[in-house]
Order: C-alpha cells, then structure tokens, then sequence
C-alpha cells in the first residue's frame, strides 16, 4: 500500500479546509471500500482525513417533516433507527440487503454515496484495460467478462455499474444530498448526485473534490405503506445484486396516485424509471398495469452480449416489486 | 510467496525473543519495518507537515523516544484490547486486524481474504462486529477492542465457544473465531430489536423471531468452506434458547 499522511479531523471547517490543500487526499470514514481499493492499489490517497469524529451523525426529523440522515451514521444504524423503519422501510430493506451485518457497521451514509462504481477490470490494478483507472487505456470488460454490467446509459468507455443498494432507495425516494465546501453549503438531488460514464468514466460523481457530504435529506413520504425492495444475485445473501428494484406506490384505496420505480445493477448510477412511473399514475392496481410499467422501463435497454438476461430479469423484477407493493402477491 | 518476499513486508518480524527488542520499553508493542518502508514512511510524513487548522496533527511523535530509532514514521494510537490498555507506535497503513496478529500476537482473528468478503478477521470494537482487515488501526483510538481471545473468562470458554463446540460448528477451525464473534455480536444486536433483511415486519412490538433463516441471514458476512453452516446455526439457536430460559 502507498503510504499516506493520516489526520483526525475536529471540526467541519477543518476537514474541508485540509482536503483542498492536497490533490489526492481524501475523506476517511467507514472505510470498507477506501481501505480495500487502497490494498488493491487502485487508490493511492497520499493524505487521511479521518472524519469519523465530526458531529454528523444524527438522524432527525427536519421542520418540513421529511428526515435528516447524517452522512456518518452507520448503515447499520441508519437501517436499524425506528423512524426510518416505520416511515421509509423502502430504504431500511434496501440497507440490509447490503453487504454484511459487520460491513455496516462500519460503513457510512456518506461513504455508501461515495463507493465507487466498479467491475472487476476496475478492481484488479494488474488488469491492463480500464478506462476508469487508468484514463484512456480502454475498456477490458467490453469484450471481455460482462455478464453482470450495464444494461442503461453506459457506453464503449465504461459498462460498470454502481453497486449500492442503498442509493436505489434514495433515488426512489427523492433524497437530496446536502454538502459543505470551501464555498459554503449547497443540495444536489440524488439523481444528479452520481454521473453516467461520458467521456470521463473515472468521475463517479458530481461532488467537488472539496465537498464534505453532510446529510441525506429524505422528503416526507407517502410511501410507507406500499413500498418493495427486491434484490436478485447469484447468491441468496452478501452479494451484490444481478438486478434490484426499488417501488413505492402512494394508493388511494385502489388508485395509484404517485409510484417511483428505480433499478440498481443496471447502470453506472441508480437508475430511474420515470416514464414506468408515468404509465401508473391515476390507474387502478392490477397486474396487467404492471406489466405494461414494467415493459416500458426496459423498452430502451441496451444489453451487451453476455447480459442480455438482464433485461428480461430486471423487467420481470419491477413486475414482482410492484405486485408485492401493491398487495397483489 | 518466498520467504524472502515475506521478509520484505512492512509486517515483518525479525524471529528474535520480543524481551530483548532493542532495549524498547515496551518491546511487545514495537513495529518491525525494513529499511525501504521506512524510508518511505518518513518522506510522507514530511509533507504533512504543510497542512494547518486545528486538527490533531500526528507528526513524528515526542513518544519516539519511547521506542528509539526507526519510529519517526509511526503515529500513537492508544486503545483497549481485551480489556488491557494499550499504547502503540504504528503505520498508518496497518489495519486493525494485522495489528492485533503481527504486533500484539493475538493470532486467534484470522485473515481470510483481507478484502472484507470472509469474515474470518471479525472482531468486536465498542460491542459492534467489523472486519478488522478493512479498517485501520487508527480510527480506533480510544476504543475497545474484544477478540476471540478475550470472550473466555480465563478456563471458562464464552457460552458461544461452548455451543460451537457441542454443535460441531466447525471442520477445519480458520473461521471459527470470526464465526463465534459475529455469533456473539448477532446476539446482542438481536436482544435490541435490529431487524435483517428477511425480517418478514419492520414494525412489529417486540424481538423478532430469531428463526433457522433469520439466523442464516444474519451469519451470512461469515463464509465457512468446510460448510459448518448447519452446526453454527444450532450453535445459535442453542444459546438464544439458553437466554430465553433463563429470562422465564
């Protein structure tokens, strides 16, 4: 592992105020993937903020009625705290079928923002191709192994996929991700929070390299009641997901009046489905409506050789989540 | 890898008695690390002596002289382990998990695949399970530490230990330390109400019902490739009851 100069944190100011002085250092919290791409040798921080004894992480009701979730509560807690079980259990699921119950323990809100979207060319240094590691230098998944790769928004620089489960929710729910730099305090909607490849595969997202995430704002949510997070992986636990989808449905006795749809393991960000979510507006719950959402999010997939079962697997996914959503399972 | 590819990392240890380190004070506690590293250790830490504001800056520390020479790259990190006190000099790169095996000798947390996907370096800090191989050593100053070497009070096993024992929760034996820390935190965590993801009801009163697959679920960050699962969920199952019956 390169070395690294380690320091601890105080105060907020501080801690932004050391990052901009160093191109390549970086926050520390939870640790699980920074530490791991560190051993790998696929991030070479030369300096350690270590933020884990700043004061953020709370998780409260905000005046409006929606929850602040700090950016350093842990997973684990964050799943666990009983207002966000009983008013967003779309994201308490969507945490818990992540990782390991020791992984959240460590992991951070903030830090399960800012993992980064990988694949295995992405995680192994000895790998000659990778656009997102090393710029320019291809794609070796392209015509390599992507049986598990982006069906949405990717392109020949870059099929990763974002692995959260967590952000899937978030994107479902309309969370907006408040942060600090040098500048001041700023919110970035989760659907502008993490970018598509473009040009520039090796920017994950559209934090500045001088922003602290503060919090996870959630909006009050009329989702509570109907809401499903589905997870499909080749295991039955501690796995990322092949496909999984996040829904929640806002019912008036029987009539759909709001639904959000998302996808996760299809695309280098949380994936929404808005025109799915279009097609459910005002309708009655039935099984057939579902499947014509759940078709229309998939209409413009765009599968590589390998993964082609992905776009059946994630169609037939939304089908399930909104069934169970809209107590039809 | 070779021997001597082994002899040039960081993590080294020259062979000798410990109580004879060099005339360190505390002899236990001190890191070996070869020329290379530390020539490479000292030049980063020279740059962080750039940065301003009020943080904790770990410079070369004044406790250097504790340990003599070849410590300017080391930081203090004073924690709790097992119940003991400790003060230590390390790398910064050194996670939690190397320390307690490399530097205290505390070989019962195993390293399974050191990249958080195995679970055999399961610990407990503050009461709550990690993977002390994703973690460095660092970001638990002032914490306290419990390995599988601090469960048993001195010839009385842990109640867990027992458990796993009866129940055969275990072949080879590589995971089973990180398997009955991550019981004994499974446990706890149950006793307060946390839910897992086959939690059938977020939001109904009372402990969940610790079943054959809430158990699986919630041991599901400990891999076991002798496929021990069946022992270790009765192992579980066993001392849930145990707890239940001396609750009635």
């Amino acid at each position: 592992m390169n070395p690294f100069t380690y320091e601890r944190s105080a105060e907020i100011e501080s801690a932004v105020t050391v990052i901009a002085r160093s191109h390549s250092a970086k926050f520390l919290a939870g640790g699980t993937n920074l530490v791991d791409l560190m051993k790998n040798g696929v991030e070479k921080p030369d300096c350690l903020v270590d933020i884990n004894r700043l004061a953020l992480s709370k998780i409260e009701w905000l005046p409006d009625g929606g929850l602040r979730l700090g950016a350093l509560a842990r997973n684990a807690d964050t799943a666990n705290h009983p207002l966000v079980r009983k008013n967003y259990p779309l994201l308490s699921r969507a945490i818990l079928s992540g990782a390991s119950p020791q992984l959240r323990n460590l992991a951070t809100n903030g830090g399960n923002l800012l993992q980064r979207t990988r694949c295995p060319y992405f995680m192994d240094a000895g790998s000659p191709q990778c656009n997102k590691r090393v710029p320019g230098s291809g794609c070796g998944a392209l015509e390599g192994f992507h049986r598990t790769h982006a069906i949405f928004g990717a392109n020949d620089k870059c099929v990763a996929t974002h692995p959260s489960d967590m952000c899937v929710a978030l994107a479902a729910l309309d969370a907006m991700i408040r942060v600090r730099g040098p500048q001041g305090e700023r919110a970035i909607p989760i659907a502008e929070f993490h970018r598509l490849p473009g040009d520039t595969p090796e920017i994950d997202t559209n934090l500045r390299k001088d922003e602290l995430i503060l919090s996870i704002d959630l909006p009050q949510s009329p989702y509570a009641e109907h809401s499903c997070y589905l997870k499909v992986r080749d295991r039955a636990s501690y796995e990322f997901a092949l496909i999984s989808a996040a829904v929640a449905l806002d019912m008036r006795g029987q009539t759909i009046h709001n639904a959000r749809i998302a996808l996760g393991g299809v695309s280098h960000k949380p994936w929404r489905c808005p025109e799915a979510e279009t097609i459910l507006l005002q309708q009655e719950v039935s099984a057939s409506m579902f499947e014509r959402a759940a078709a229309t999010a998939l209409a413009h997939a765009q599968p590589l050789k390998q993964n082609a079962f992905k776009v059946e697997l994630a169609r037939r996914a939304i089908v399930h989540a909104l069934n169970n959503a809209g107590g039809l399972a | 890898m070779s021997m001597k590819d082994f002899s040039d990392s960081p993590f080294f240890r020259d062979p000798g008695p410990r109580e004879q380190g060099d005339g360190h004070r505390e002899p236990e506690l001190n890191c070996a690390m070869n020329r290379r590293e530390f020539a490479i250790g000292t030049g980063a830490l020279t740059g962080a002596a750039a940065f301003k504001g009020p943080l904790h800056h770990f410079g070369p520390p004044a406790a250097a002289e504790e340990t003599g020479a070849g410590t300017e790259s080391k930081l203090v990190l004073a924690l709790k382990i097992n119940g003991e006190n400790r003060r230590l000099h390390i790398d910064p790169r050194m996670t939690l998990l190397d320390l307690l095996r490399e530097e205290l000798g505390l070989t019962g947390t195993k390293k399974g695949c050191d990249h958080g996907q195995c679970g055999a370096c399961t610990v407990l800090a503050n009461g709550r399970r990690i993977n002390s191989c994703l973690s460095f050593a660092l970001v638990h100053e002032g914490e306290d530490i419990t390995t599988v070497e601090g469960l048993a009070r001195g010839d009385e096993l842990h109640p867990m230990q027992v458990a796993f024992l009866e129940h055969d929760g275990f072949q080879c034996g590589y995971c089973t330390s990180g398997q009955i820390c991550s019981a004994v935190a499974l446990l706890q965590e149950h006793d307060r109400g946390d839910a897992s993801f086959v939690t059938s009801d977020l939001n109904k009163a009372g402990a969940v019902e610790l079943t054959p697959d809430e158990i699986r679920e919630r041991m599901s960050g400990n891999i076991c490739r002798c496929g021990a699962y069946p022992g270790i969920v009765a192992a579980v199952q066993m001392i849930r009851e145990q707890k239940l019956g001396s609750k009635r």
